[in-house]
C-alpha cells in the first residue's frame, strides 16, 4: 500500500473551507486524512514546513498543440510545464491538427497523455467539426471517449442559430461550451485593446465592445436553451458585468480569467513586444480591476492561463503578423499570487479560483483535498524569489512576457494520484 | 535621445529638435551651392532599407546622404509578411554584419523600426512606420513653417483628413506640440483615432471651427482603397466636406499657409488651384526634407564609431 505522507504544511482546501495546519495522508491514490500529526510510518514524506498544501491546480484553458504543432509545445512538454506550475489537470483546447473533433482524436490525446503527461490532460473537443463553424460535432461520442467540454476557442462561432443549437444539444451530455467571446467582425484587424494605446502606437484597435457584443449574445442565447456557457479568458468590465448580472437572474453562465488579464495592462504593449499580443488583447486598467472585482465577489469562477505557446520564428515578426497568445503554466501561480498580497483576494479566494471552483464549471471530481478524492496537490512557498527563465522551463516555447522578471511564490512539489511528479530541485519526475 | 536613433518625435525633447533644425539650416545652405557636396561622410555607409515601397522618401534620404558624401546602398526587400521569405529580424541583422553606419527603415507595419532597433548596432532612423511615426516628416514640416512664420511658439496648426492611419499626422502632433504651438486635428468622425485628444490636440469634426484662426494648414493624403470602404461614403462627399480649396481657406488666418505630405490627390484634399500656388508650399517642404535628412543622417551617422571602437 503506497502512502504519501506531506507534512507540516498550511493545508488550504477551500472546498471545505479548510486553512490550518495540518498533514495530508495519501494511500494508494487518493486522499484518506488530513489532520494534525498523522502518522507518518511506512509513508515516504514529503516535507511542507514552511508552505501552503492546496489541491492540485486545474487550468480550464491551455493549448498543448500535440497533435499537429509539435515544435511549439506537445503534451508532454506541456504537461511538465503544467507540473512544474502546480497544474495536476490541465483541459487542453480543439485547435489542433487534426482539430480535436472526432472521438479517434480525442482518445490519441488522452493516450499520449497516459504515456507523456506527469499531469492529467483533459480534452476539450471542437463545438463544430473543423472549428467551421457549420456542423455540430458528435458531443455524445465525444464525452464517451472523454471530452470534458466543448469549445471553438479562438474561431468564434459568428452564425448565432449554430451557436444556439451548439448550446442547445450540449445539454444532452450535461457538459459546458467554452466560448471564445469576441465579435470578430468587430475586431476586425484589430491586434492591441482600442484606446490611447493603440492611438499612440498606431496599430489597428480591437474595442472592448467586440467582447461585451458577442457575451451579450451567449447569455441570451444560454438563456433560451439552458445550456451550460462558460466565458473564456473574460477581459472586460462590460463582460464582468454582463456575466455578474446574467447570474442573478439565474442564467447557466460561469466565466475565467488569465493571469495576464489580471495583473497586465495594454500599457505593456507601448513597446511593441508581441510577447504582449494576446486575443483578447490586454486592457485598460478599469478593465483589470473589475476582472479582479469580479474574481473577488465570484462572478468569475476561475483561473485559466490560455498557455498559447508559439515557436520564437512566429513571435519575431511584424506585430500585426505575430499570433498572438503567451505562454502561463508555469508563471501563473506567481503572477496571480500578487492578488493576495495586494489584499484583493484571501488566500482562500485565490486557491478555489484555481482548484475547487474550476473543478465544479467542468464538473471534475478533482480540486479538492477530502477524503477519498484523487491525491492532486500542490505544495507552494509562497515567499520563494526566483528569476523566470522560459529558455529553462519545461515548455518547448518562450513566449512569455514575465521573461527574465523576478517572481514571488514558487510551486515547490506537485503531486498526482499521490506521486510526486515535480520538485523544484529534482525537476520534473516522469511517470 | 538622438543616441540612439530616430525612431519617432514622441521620444525627443525641445532641444533635441531645436539641435535638428540649427543643424538642417546649415545643410540647407549646401543644397544651395553649384557643387552640392561636402566631405562630412566619407567613407560611412547609410542604407536605405524599405519594405514598403516608396519613392519620394527614399529618394530624399538618398540625396541627402549622398550629399554628405556617404556611400548609400538602397534595399528594398518584398514584403516579409506576402512572401513568407526571411524575417524583418533577420534581414536587418544580415544588413548589420555588413557594419552600416546608419540603416533607414520603412515598413507598412507600426513598431518594426522599434523592433530592428532592439537587434541592430547601428542607429536607426524611422522614415515611416504604419499608422506610428514618419520623424522626418514632422522635422521637415517644422522647419518649413520657421521659414515661413518666423517661429511655432503660439502657432494654430490644423492638420486635416484620415488621421487615423497618418503616421504624418502623429508625429506632427507631437513636434508641433512640443515646440508650442497649438493643434488641431479635423476629419470625419470614421478617420479620428479613439481618444485622440491623448495625443493633446482638440478634435474638429467641422473643418471651418477647426480652421478658425488657423496659421498653419495641414491637408493629409486620402488613401484611394480607404475611399471606397466604411470609412467615407464618397470622395465627393469627403472633398466638399474637408477638401481645402480657396474658398474654405477662408476661414483660416489670412496669412495661413498650406501644407502637405505628398503626393497629392488634387482636388480630393486639396485643390488644383492650391495644391500649385500660394499659400501652399509644398516643394518647400520637398526642399527641406532633403535638407533635414541631411541634418538627422549628420548627427547619427557622423558620430564616433561603435559600442566595440569605444570599449576598445
Amino acid at each position: 500500500m503506497a502512502r504519501v505522507l506531506i507534512r507540516g504544511g498550511r493545508v488550504i482546501d477551500p472546498a471545505v473551507d479548510r486553512d490550518e495546519m495540518a498533514d495530508v495522508l495519501i494511500e494508494d491514490g487518493h486522499v484518506v486524512a488530513v489532520d494534525a500529526a498523522l502518522d507518518a510510518r511506512d509513508a515516504e514524506v514529503v516535507d511542507a514546513s514552511g508552505c501552503w498544501v492546496t489541491p492540485g491546480f486545474i487550468d480550464l484553458h491551455a493549448h498543448l498543440r500535440e497533435p499537429g504543432q509539435e515544435y511549439k509545445e506537445d503534451i508532454a512538454s506541456g504537461g511538465s510545464a503544467g507540473a512544474a506550475g502546480g497544474f495536476t489537470s490541465i483541459c487542453c483546447m480543439a485547435n489542433t491538427d487534426p482539430v480535436n473533433d472526432d472521438p479517434a482524436v480525442t482518445e490519441y490525446i488522452l493516450d499520449r497523455a497516459r504515456h507523456d503527461s506527469p499531469v492529467k490532460i483533459l480534452p476539450i473537443a471542437a463545438a463544430t467539426k473543423g472549428l467551421e463553424g457549420r456542423v455540430m460535432t458528435e458531443m455524445a461520442a465525444l464525452v464517451e471517449a472523454g471530452a470534458v467540454a466543448f469549445s471553438d476557442d479562438g474561431r468564434t462561432i459568428m452564425d448565432s442559430d449554430m451557436q444556439r443549437r451548439v448550446l442547445e444539444y450540449s445539454k444532452m451530455v450535461g457538459r459546458p461550451v467554452s466560448v471564445h467571446a469576441e465579435d470578430l467582425t468587430l475586431v476586425r484587424d484589430g491586434v492591441v485593446n482600442e484606446g490611447p494605446v493603440s492611438t499612440r502606437l498606431g496599430l489597428p484597435g480591437n474595442p472592448s465592445a467586440a467582447e461585451t457584443i458577442n457575451v451579450s449574445r451567449d447569455i441570451h442565447l444560454a438563456e433560451i436553451t439552458g445550456g451550460h456557457l462558460h466565458i473564456g479568458h473574460v477581459s472586460t468590465a462590460g463582460a464582468v458585468a454582463l456575466i455578474r448580472e446574467a447570474r442573478v437572474r439565474g442564467i447557466h453562465v460561469t466565466g475565467e480569467v488569465t493571469p495576464h488579464h489580471l495583473a497586465l495592462t495594454d500599457a505593456e504593449t507601448m513597446g511593441y513586444d508581441t510577447n504582449t499580443k494576446m486575443a483578447p488583447p490586454l486592457r485598460s486598467a478599469a478593465d483589470v480591476a473589475a476582472c479582479i472585482g469580479g474574481l473577488a465577489d465570484g462572478t468569475l469562477d476561475a483561473i485559466a492561463t490560455d498557455h498559447a505557446p508559439h515557436a520564437v520564428h512566429e513571435k519575431e515578426v511584424e506585430f500585426t503578423e505575430a499570433p498572438p497568445g503567451v505562454l502561463g503554466l508555469e508563471t501563473a501561480l506567481p503572477v496571480v499570487l500578487g492578488l493576495v498580497r495586494d489584499r484583493h483576494l484571501s488566500e482562500a479566494q485565490l486557491i478555489a479560483s484555481l482548484t475547487c471552483n474550476a473543478a465544479r464549471v467542468f464538473h471534475l471530481e478533482t480540486g479538492r483535498l477530502t477524503r477519498g478524492a484523487p491525491g492532486d496537490v500542490a505544495v507552494i512557498d509562497p515567499e520563494r524569489r526566483w528569476t523566470y527563465d522560459p529558455t529553462k522551463g519545461y515548455s518547448k516555447s518562450r513566449n512569455s512576457p514575465w521573461a527574465g522578471q523576478e517572481m514571488i511564490g514558487r510551486v515547490v512539489t506537485t503531486l498526482v494520484d499521490g506521486q510526486v511528479v515535480y520538485h523544484v530541485d529534482r525537476g520534473v519526475l516522469r511517470p | 535621445m538622438m543616441g540612439r536613433g530616430l525612431l519617432g518625435i514622441e521620444d525627443l525633447g525641445r532641444e533635441d529638435i531645436e539641435l535638428i533644425l540649427d543643424t538642417a539650416d546649415h545643410m540647407k545652405e549646401i543644397g544651395e551651392r553649384d557643387v552640392k557636396k561636402v566631405p562630412t561622410l566619407r567613407g560611412r555607409t547609410i542604407i536605405n532599407l524599405f519594405f514598403e515601397p516608396s519613392t519620394r522618401t527614399r529618394t530624399s534620404f538618398e540625396i541627402a546622404g549622398k550629399r554628405l558624401s556617404a556611400d548609400v546602398v538602397n534595399f528594398s526587400p518584398s514584403d516579409s509578411s506576402l512572401s513568407k521569405s526571411e524575417s524583418i529580424l533577420d534581414t536587418a541583422k544580415t544588413l548589420d554584419a555588413m557594419d552600416p553606419d546608419a540603416v533607414v527603415v520603412r515598413h507598412r507595419v507600426a513598431g518594426v523600426p522599434k523592433r530592428i532597433a532592439d537587434v541592430l548596432d547601428a542607429p536607426v532612423i524611422n522614415a515611416g512606420d504604419g499608422a506610428h511615426e514618419h520623424p522626418t516628416q514632422a522635422l521637415l514640416d517644422l522647419m518649413t513653417v520657421v521659414e515661413n512664420k518666423g517661429r511655432i511658439d503660439g502657432l494654430t496648426v490644423t492638420i486635416v483628413g484620415d488621421i487615423a492611419h497618418s503616421r504624418v499626422a502623429r508625429s506632427n502632433v507631437y513636434a508641433f506640440t512640443k515646440m508650442g504651438a497649438e493643434v488641431r486635428v479635423a476629419g470625419p468622425p470614421t478617420m479620428m483615432p479613439v481618444e485622440v485628444e491623448c495625443l493633446g490636440v482638440k478634435a474638429f469634426t467641422s473643418l471651418r471651427e477647426a480652421l478658425d484662426g488657423a496659421d498653419v494648414v495641414m491637408a493629409l493624403r486620402i488613401q484611394r482603397e480607404r475611399l471606397a470602404g466604411s470609412m467615407l461614403p464618397s470622395v465627393r462627399e469627403y472633398s466638399a466636406s474637408f477638401g481645402i480649396d480657396r474658398a474654405k481657406l477662408r476661414f483660416a488666418k489670412d496669412d495661413a499657409i498650406v501644407m502637405h505630405p505628398g503626393p497629392v490627390n488634387r482636388g480630393v484634399e486639396l485643390s488644383h488651384d492650391l495644391t500649385d500656388h500660394r499659400p501652399s508650399v509644398i516643394l518647400d517642404q520637398v526642399r527641406n526634407g532633403v535638407a533635414m535628412r541631411m541634418a538627422v543622417l549628420y548627427l547619427l551617422a557622423g558620430r564616433k564609431r561603435s559600442r566595440t571602437e569605444e570599449a576598445s
